[in-house]
């Protein structure tokens, strides 16, 4: 592996996303759990959600401004053909964005208990609460829709005809059985995200052990969303097959995201949470890097590589150098965030 | 609706709605520090209790600002694909940096917000600081793209693509300096004026409204200075524009024909096919005199540039009127209360000056709409100016009407939540707190 400019600046895109799905992923799975929130301790489960996230999403949505803002101005071509041909699922993703943030801080100005007016503050409360969770559903969704479509390699210029087809070209690319099954194995590994580490948010034991209930439920529907996506992949798209079963670092990878997998099922069988936790965020790391290795060189494919679409060399160097700079600030910010929110209350 | 129009309306829309929420979010923070610094001076709680509620609007502005700017990052490319596959390289710098900006703001406002009990007073304090600080540092960032969309430099054009791209050159376009300070002062006049025009309302009712006082105080501390230095920072900024556009100068100055001692057009109605602007007051040689300093110097006009590179004359000319009446009005009265206030007089006492300020609690918003058709309005047909048309920089994505109303419907909806929810909290003042006049 030749590593230059375009390859550090990849890298940090990778970097990028890994925090916004480790991060901003699992405050969109307590959102799922918000919505599927059951059982005599129902109150409580969401009350712990927003205690959870409340704090933290908008730095942890961030991460997915700084993938955008590399892509444009590193790989800027990358860019271009991602939002003219994902132009639907993206605008769908940015309605979900924009609705789960608004109704996130709507309903957490109602706050609890507002005296003469408590009725109706929880009325609008409750109302907000349904709107911040369904969008935390359908956000994810479409985020594994689009990245699906970006794996399959079904984003191909144009041909003659132009972009006159207006459903081979915006639509039929994205629509297919393996896109919508990385959508559903996206929302599964969110909501196991969430659950896992809300077993280390929970102080009461019962509430706790709802969490753990939900994260083993889900490590079992990951497994299953995981092999459909992949059987999708072996049956309809050649290229993410061939990546994805050769090469012995491709099963290096399926190895130990394996092994992480079952730590994770393992150590939360046994309540060892924070094991839990390290092992889930691994698990979920290593998915979304086997993505990233199955199609290196590619960013794009079949035809947008690294190297092809890179910025000037002069951009790129400028942009790593504004990286370092804009992490020595950002990483001991974010640490001193995440001990003052995460502190205390962490359990075995 | 040609896919263009529709493009443009959709882009212009989340601008329009973003730009409220970005003024508020650089605004806001400086009045809860300024709130929370007294109440630790002071002990005084009516401080603490105005922090409170100034952090809790900000909350809601702020979460509402995040998700409607990551609208507008993807919009860049779902809208304009072409201008971004060239631009990115060009000014993608300042967007990077200004993603650090808003981490930073994003991460110290959760401290803010939800640290008051687990954090020191001290610490609490610099949090707050952050925010206001990387806010602010985030508008520098964007405005400083936006004055290379103006004034674009850093780049050689051949045949249709930029070759020896120099970001560092880009970001020193000569536009950026007066255009981030004329928004940066507009985000401090518009939130300090509107929030001081909530509370002149409020003592009006109840003049000895120890909160509405306080209120009052620290509002005008951070809106009136800045309202009062805007005219001059945006005479500055149309004398940059004279320059460097021309066409630009001539549309909002209503200004059709080259002349020398050209008159400065007072209201009016451009009339594009008939090449003149009627019902207009004319100051004699007030465009020649405001824009080159000099009574006789030569304006160009409209009629002298292709018809193909005009914008849009009647709506850049009529927002123009609009930034700069309802601005003079909000320097008028900053400046006769930052005066009163010097003079040691009680404002409250003057009912007058109360309702003047009333009346310009909406004039920052509204000028910050104006300005920001001047600026876009005024760059068309360009989306770079002199080197990309707009219409070359579409999406080939045909049906574009159907996001633009999707998007509208759901801002307007949004708009409504958050002024009733802002509503909400301003009638919940508190009634007590009195005391006598100093």
């Amino acid at each position: 592996m030749d590593v230059g400019p375009p390859e550090l600046v990849a890298g940090a895109i990778l970097v990028s996303l890994t925090a916004y799905v480790l991060l901003g992923g699992a405050d969109f799975g307590g959102g799922v759990w918000d919505l599927l929130a059951s059982g005599p301790r129902k109150a409580r489960q969401r009350a712990l959600i927003a205690e959870a996230i409340g704090p933290i999403w908008e730095a942890n949505h961030v991460w997915l401004i700084i993938v955008v803002v590399l892509l444009f101005t590193c790989f800027p071509s990358v860019f271009a053909r991602l939002a003219i041909m994902l132009h639907i699922p993206l605008s769908l993703m940015l309605i979900g964005i924009v609705l789960r943030g608004s109704a996130f801080s709507f309903r957490s100005h109602y706050g609890p208990g507002h005296g003469e007016e408590a009725g109706s503050a929880d009325r609008a409360s409750a109302h907000w609460g349904r709107v911040f969770a369904s969008a935390s559903v359908i956000t994810p969704l479409l985020l594994g829709i689009c990245v699906g479509a970006i794996a399959a390699g079904t984003l191909r210029p144009p041909g003659a005809s132009g972009f006159r087809d207006f459903v081979a070209t915006f639509v039929a690319p994205w629509l297919t059985p393996f896109g919508l099954s990385v959508g559903v194995l996206t929302l599964v590994l969110f909501a196991f995200l969430a659950a896992v580490y809300l077993t280390l948010e929970a102080r009461d034991p019962a509430l706790r052990e709802d969490f753990r209930r939900r994260a083993l439920i889900t490590a079992g529907l990951a497994f299953v969303a995981a092999f459909g996506a992949l059987g999708l992949a072996l049956a309809g798209v050649p290229r993410m097959a061939r990546a994805l079963t050769g090469g012995p670092r491709a099963l290096a990878l399926h190895a130990a995201t394996g092994a992480a997998a079952l730590t994770a099922i393992a150590a939360l069988w046994w309540r060892r949470f924070r094991l839990a936790r390290l092992a889930a965020a691994a698990q979920v790391a290593l998915i979304l890097w086997g993505w990233a290795l199955a199609q290196y060189p590619y960013l794009v494919p079949p035809d947008l590589t690294i190297r092809g679409a890179a910025a000037p060399r002069i951009t790129l160097v400028l942009v790593l150098w504004a990286l370092v700079a804009g992490g020595l600030v950002l990483f001991p910010s974010l640490v001193y965030l995440l001990r003052v929110f995460k502190r205390e209350h962490a359990g075995r | 609706m040609s896919d263009l129009i529709a493009a443009r309306s959709q882009m212009a829309m989340s601008l329009g709605f973003h730009i409220i929420f970005a003024v508020v979010g650089i605004g806001m923070p400086l009045l809860m520090v300024l709130a929370e610094r007294r109440w630790q001076r002071t002990g005084d709680r009516i401080y603490l209790e105005l922090a409170h509620r100034w952090a809790k609007g900000t909350a809601i502005l702020f979460a509402v600002g995040a998700v409607s700017g990551t609208v507008l990052s993807f919009e860049l490319g779902l809208l304009w694909p072409t201008f971004m596959e060239h631009a990115g390289p060009m000014i993608g710098l300042p967007f990077s940096l200004e993603g650090f900006a808003f981490f930073t703001e994003a991460i110290f406002l959760g401290l803010y917000l939800y640290a008051w009990e687990r954090i020191s007073p001290r610490a609490h304090l610099a949090a707050g600081w952050a925010v206001a600080v990387s806010g602010m540092l985030s508008a520098l960032f964007v405005v400083i793209a936006n004055a290379w969309m103006n004034a674009p430099v850093g780049f050689r054009w051949v045949d249709g693509r930029g070759v020896d791209i120099d970001p560092i050159a880009a970001v020193m376009t000569p536009a950026a300096p007066i255009q981030v300070i004329h928004m940066i002062l507009t985000a401090y006049a518009a939130t300090g004026l509107v929030v001081a025009g909530i509370h002149a309302a409020g003592l009006l009712r109840q003049p000895r409204n120890a909160f509405h006082r306080r209120a009052l105080a620290v509002a005008l501390l951070v809106g009136a200075p800045a309202a009062v230095l805007q005219p001059i920072v945006g005479d500055q900024a149309a004398r940059f524009v004279a320059r460097s556009q021309p066409v630009k100068l001539a549309a909002l100055e209503a200004h059709f024909e080259t002349q020398r001692g050209a008159p400065l057009h007072i209201g009016g109605w451009p009339d594009e096919a008939a090449g003149q602007t009627r019902w207009a007051l004319r100051i004699p040689y007030g465009l020649s005199l405001l824009a080159f300093k000099d009574p006789h110097a030569e304006v160009k006009g409209l009629l002298d540039f292709p018809r193909a590179d005009w914008p849009p004359v009647a709506v850049v000319h009529v927002a123009f009127q609009v930034m700069v009446a309802l601005g003079s009005f909000m320097a008028l009265v900053s400046a006769v209360a930052l005066w009163l206030t010097w003079r040691r007089r009680d404002l409250t006492r003057h009912r007058w000056l109360l309702r003047a300020l009333v009346l310009a609690a909406p004039m920052g918003f509204i000028c910050t709409e104006a300005g920001w058709v001047v600026t876009e309005v005024g760059r068309q047909p360009w989306i770079i100016q002199g080197v990309m048309r707009t219409a070359e920089a579409v999406t080939p994505m045909p049906g574009l009407i159907v996001p633009f109303l999707v998007f509208t419907a759901l801002y307007i909806g949004l708009g409504l939540v958050v002024a009733w929810l802002l509503h909400r909290e301003i009638v919940r003042s508190p009634q007590a707190a009195e005391e006598d006049a100093a």
